[in-house]
């Protein structure tokens, strides 16, 4: 299984440096967004700063949607999922892989975002380096559940609009506890019971994932 | 118009208890000491909180998960869970919808950010999403695959729903059935809700499947029938 989810992960990876969707798409759109709602926020710093964690949230799980969106289309061409299962690869593997390639671009995306918060939002770089592990967590389940939805809609002519619906609102609880441990860590406390409430989604949701992933499969 | 006795049977029953829950709930029962007359409300809102979480979505998942097990597959588990998941969808709004006409003069406000709440308005998008899903055209086994993963997924926000209360003690109040604090007839009435309340769900239920089973016989025939025309316009 892990050998498999290391093939599809590089895979996945070559076809994003080869494509360049991530660099001239989705980041660009994640900064867009972090422009916009500072826009919308207007120019006061204290408001800005206030905003911040909760924005950069928004803007990652935003951008997830649109990489999601990539990296379930990897596959659609005619015949791809077909070929892929002539393989005989691990469906649990198969998820992983994917999952590991789209938390990847994720890191990337956030990355960027936290650059833009530390000049848009003029928060302070040094607190926002210490949320980077609750990040990771945060980013892990934001892959999984990106990857598994993902899954669910490949296939339909109904992707680009049934995604958004089906999986930010299984996102949204990911969205919370992000946006409290930032905060909290933002303002010089410590990320608390968010950090745990991350780190069970990730893992249960790469389980469930991983579980069922190979019932999907067999759909397309 | 229902044919079976049994369904038959089942509807004039659930109607019944349903007018007499009704009538204890607004007639006989006593006002609250501190709710007054608005906890008449409650009657209601815990009961169709139940089956609209633990019955209708607890169905589906169970059906969703013996679609997606080899041994058990069937058609008729993909199409029990479509039904639960239709008919737990209305009950859940009108628990959404109860909850916030008690709401507005006990809390002094339509809706709050309550983790009770807020996690049972993402419940009901998440099912939105898995019937809007059912509606998505495709081969009905790949639709039945796909829409049981849905509803497992969806499943595992019920358990955030029942816990959300202990976990961030907001505004919604904990369990309501345990609570022996309650007068005689207010706890009878109460339960006789959850009975009745039951009762509508299996009838409407019942019904919704055998609707669901109809469509799925003419979808099939009108296939067959597709079939036979085309190689008849072949032989031609």
């Amino acid at each position: 299984m892990w050998r498999d989810a290391m093939l599809v992960a590089g895979k996945d990876l070559r076809i994003e440096l080869r494509t360049r969707v991530l660099l001239w798409q989705v980041v660009p759109f994640g900064v867009l967004t972090l422009v916009l709602f500072a826009l919308a926020l207007g120019p006061s710093a204290a408001a800005l700063q206030r905003g911040a964690p909760g924005l950069l949230w928004l803007a990652l799980l935003f951008a997830s949607v649109l990489a999601t969106t990539r990296s379930a289309s990897i596959e659609s061409p005619e015949g791809t999922r077909t070929s892929i299962r002539l393989l005989g690869l691990d469906a649990g593997g198969v998820f992983l892989g994917k999952a590991a390639a789209l938390a990847l671009q994720l890191v990337a995306i956030a990355a960027v975002l936290e650059l833009g918060m530390l000049v848009l939002f003029h928060v302070n770089a040094a607190r926002l380096g210490v949320a980077t592990p609750l990040e990771l967590c945060a980013l892990a389940a934001l892959a999984a559940v990106g990857t598994l939805y993902g899954a669910v809609v490949a296939g339909t002519d109904v992707a680009g609009t049934l995604l958004p619906l089906l999986v930010l609102p299984a996102l949204a609880p990911v969205l919370i506890a992000g946006e409290k441990g930032t905060a909290a860590v933002l303002s010089g406390g410590g990320p608390g019971r968010w950090a745990i409430v991350l780190i069970v989604m990730a893992i249960a949701y790469l389980a469930v994932g991983t579980l069922l992933y190979g019932a999907l499969e067999e759909t397309s | 118009m229902t044919r079976r006795p049994l369904d038959r049977a089942l509807g004039a029953t659930s109607i019944v208890l349903l007018a007499l829950t009704v009538w204890l709930g607004l007639w006989v029962t006593p006002p609250d000491v501190r709710q007054h007359e608005l906890v008449r409300l409650l009657y209601l809102h815990p009961a169709l909180a139940w089956v609209a979480l633990y019955l209708a979505f607890g169905v589906a998942a169970l059906s969703s998960a013996l679609y997606l097990w080899p041994r058990t597959r069937s058609q008729r588990w993909d199409l029990l869970a479509a039904s639960t998941v239709e008919v737990g969808v209305v009950f859940l709004t009108l628990t959404l919808a109860t909850g916030m006409l008690w709401g507005r003069p006990v809390w002094n406000t339509w809706w709050t950010w309550d983790a009770r709440l807020t996690s049972t308005a993402l419940l009901e998008i998440l099912f939105i999403g898995y019937l809007a899903m059912r509606r998505v055209p495709a081969d009905p086994h790949v639709r039945a695959r796909r829409c049981a993963v849905l509803a497992l997924l969806a499943g595992l926000d019920v358990p955030i729903v029942h816990y959300s209360v202990q976990w961030w003690n907001g505004l919604h109040q904990g369990q309501t059935i345990p609570d022996v604090n309650i007068h005689g007839s207010m706890l009878w009435t109460l339960l006789l809700s959850f009975v009745a309340m039951t009762l509508v769900f299996v009838w409407m239920v019942r019904r919704r499947y055998e609707l669901a089973v109809a469509e799925s016989a003419l979808a099939d025939a009108a296939l067959e029938g597709a079939v036979l025309e085309r190689l008849a316009e072949g032989v031609r």
